[in-house]
């Protein structure tokens, strides 16, 4: 009896343990969210938020900290890099799901993990190593007279790069759940295969493509140290795809050193880490529920 | 010809393009760094501190970030582990089908999955200057740490989610406690939890955001929890910085050596999934 006893007591003491610490993953964003809050609630006492996003004007020696150019290119770097993968994404995983030969699929594939997992650093090297020169030599010129290469456009293909990867697999998985009969329904009508992926295909995952690249989107958004190493980092507002940009996560990264010696300036990083945390959040957790719909919708 | 047949060869042919243009890439990145960083890597780079000077080009090797980079990986995919599996377990052993806390908790591993390192490693480094501690081995594992378990946890949740529900109710069946269910659902989920663990891996050393606040850098190994820690994508990233080009080459090796090993991960991570699902019930 006493060793029955013990069972259920070693059940029921672990058991709640695991509730505990999956209770305590649950409140991790919360926590992290008032985290954030909380550092950056100095800079929020003093500057009101129209000022600090709405604003271009960036001196932590004077106190002047305003995100939007920062801001403005994130968004810029990140709306290229979609618009660049995208296309070619698609392209891709519809080869791949209607009709790569499965010995190209047994290539493919893990050369996409092996994309996915290649670390940001070393997206950064090649993009300075192979980009960064194509555009200041090659491409550059075409269009303007002086490019150090180290730009918005370069930030963008090397972006585009690093998510080409998780669109790709995304994608694939999206394609491979649309239901066969729409697709053989179709043929037998005489369409060709193209139009079957236009019009049933990447019509039915339209949903599920737009949460895919929202997904994208915000990884994009807080990639770092592959675009501080391309992107030129000079404070402004480009206005050109070869001007140097200066995103939210490099600005973070690059002024951690000196972010304890001003005052406010600690704050205002933390600002910008809730700004990036509230957004990537926000782009997450949509794209997540809509993805999961997708896939009940065809699954049952 | 037929309008819709031209449309189905440019289709083809453009589809047919993009393929090659991925694969093209990832030629381009392999080919890239492996040539630049095969000049300067030896067996001296590998295997030294580095000596005085070391960031003007003089003596010395990368040895400090190495072993800084396996003990944060090392310390935070144990960690890791610790905390992750038994919210799989809750998940899939002790809730029900279907019920609330179990969407909700897949739901937030999701996005904290998405969150970037640098927002990771922003708020470890707030909690430290709360808590009073400096950049420290201690920091870095601990912002690893949360950078991973969102992987290990989604990971395995996909395995242990297609355990079949009458394995559980045949244990049960024989008296078992769900505790000791979970003994049998370890069983079945054992190659996730090795792919998921080289997933993670892999991931934790190529992270440099996170650790740019907490771990800091040093030359030296760390001999505690409360020294700085050196890691390897940050040591590629400061080499990379200096304007001589002897301290350059050595970052491409850096690089290199650093993609090897984020290489080799993968692949036996796809070996391990394909080959050691023996105890696989389906």
């Amino acid at each position: 009896m006493s060793l029955l006893r013990r069972r259920i007591l070693k059940d029921r003491v672990l058991g709640k343990t695991m509730l505990v610490l999956t209770v305590l993953s649950l409140l991790a964003l919360l926590i992290m969210a008032a985290g954030l809050l909380y550092k950056s609630s100095d800079i929020l006492a003093v500057h009101s938020l129209k000022d600090l996003l709405g604003s271009t004007e960036w001196s932590p020696l004077s106190g002047r900290f305003g995100f939007l150019s920062f801001i403005l290119s994130s968004v810029y770097v990140t709306l290229l890099s979609v618009v660049l993968a995208v296309p070619v994404a698609i392209l891709t995983a519809l080869y791949l799901t209607e009709r790569a030969h499965p010995l190209v699929k047994k290539i493919i594939f893990p050369v996409l993990d092996i994309l996915a997992g290649i670390p940001s650093v070393v997206y950064g090297l090649w993009g300075t190593l192979i980009v960064v020169p194509w555009i200041a030599d090659t491409l550059g010129p075409h269009f303007v007279d002086y490019t150090s290469g180290y730009t918005l456009l370069a930030g963008g293909i090397v972006l585009a790069i690093m998510i080409v990867p998780l669109l790709v697999s995304l994608f694939v998985e999206l394609f491979s759940i649309i239901p066969r009969d729409l697709k053989e329904a179709s043929a037998s009508l005489g369409a060709t295969r193209w139009q079957i992926s236009r019009s049933i295909v990447l019509r039915k995952a339209a949903p599920g493509i737009i949460a895919a690249v929202v997904l994208a989107v915000s990884k994009a958004f807080g990639e770092t140290l592959a675009v501080l190493m391309v992107c030129g980092n000079m404070v402004g507002v480009p206005h050109s795809l070869f001007d140097g940009a200066y995103p939210l996560p490099a600005l973070i990264a690059n002024n951690y050193g000196e972010m304890l010696s001003l005052p406010m300036y600690e704050s205002a990083l933390m600002f910008a880490a809730l700004v990036l945390f509230v957004i990537i959040l926000l782009f997450n957790a949509l794209s997540r529920v809509v993805l999961q719909n997708v896939e009940k919708k065809f699954k049952l | 010809m037929k309008l819709k047949f031209v449309e189905e060869k440019i289709a083809s042919v453009l589809m047919l393009l993009a393929t090659l243009l991925v694969f093209g890439f990832f030629a381009s990145i392999v080919w890239t760094i492996g040539r630049t960083g095969i000049k300067s890597l030896t067996w001296d780079m590998i295997t030294s501190l580095p000596g005085g000077g070391f960031y003007l080009g003089k003596e010395g090797g990368i040895l400090n970030a190495i072993v800084g980079s396996l003990m944060i990986v090392g310390g935070s995919t144990a960690l890791g582990l610790l905390v992750s599996i038994p919210i799989v377990f809750y998940m899939n052993v002790y809730l029900k089908k279907g019920s609330r806390l179990t969407y909700f908790t897949r739901l937030s591993f999701d996005v904290l999955f998405g969150i970037p390192s640098i927002v990771y490693g922003a708020f470890a480094f707030a909690v430290m200057i709360f808590l009073g501690l400096k950049t420290s081995l201690m920091g870095g594992i601990f912002v690893t740490t949360l950078l991973i378990v969102p992987i290990f946890v989604r990971s395995m949740d996909e395995v242990a989610k297609s355990v079949p529900h009458e394995l559980l109710e045949a244990t049960y069946s024989l008296g078992a406690t769900k505790l000791e269910a979970c003994r049998v659902v370890l069983r079945q989920i054992a190659p996730g939890v090795a792919t998921a663990t080289l997933l993670s891996v892999g991931r934790a050393i190529g992270d440099a955001a996170g650790v740019l606040f907490t771990a800091g850098f040093t030359d030296n190994i760390p001999a505690s929890l409360d020294e700085p820690a050196a890691t390897l994508p940050l040591s590629v990233f400061f080499q990379l910085s200096s304007p001589i080009p002897e301290v350059q080459e050595r970052a491409y090796a850096s690089a290199l050596l650093l993609t090897v090993i984020v290489l080799v991960l993968s692949i036996t991570g796809r070996i391990i999934t394909s080959r050691f699902s023996k105890n696989r019930i389906k």
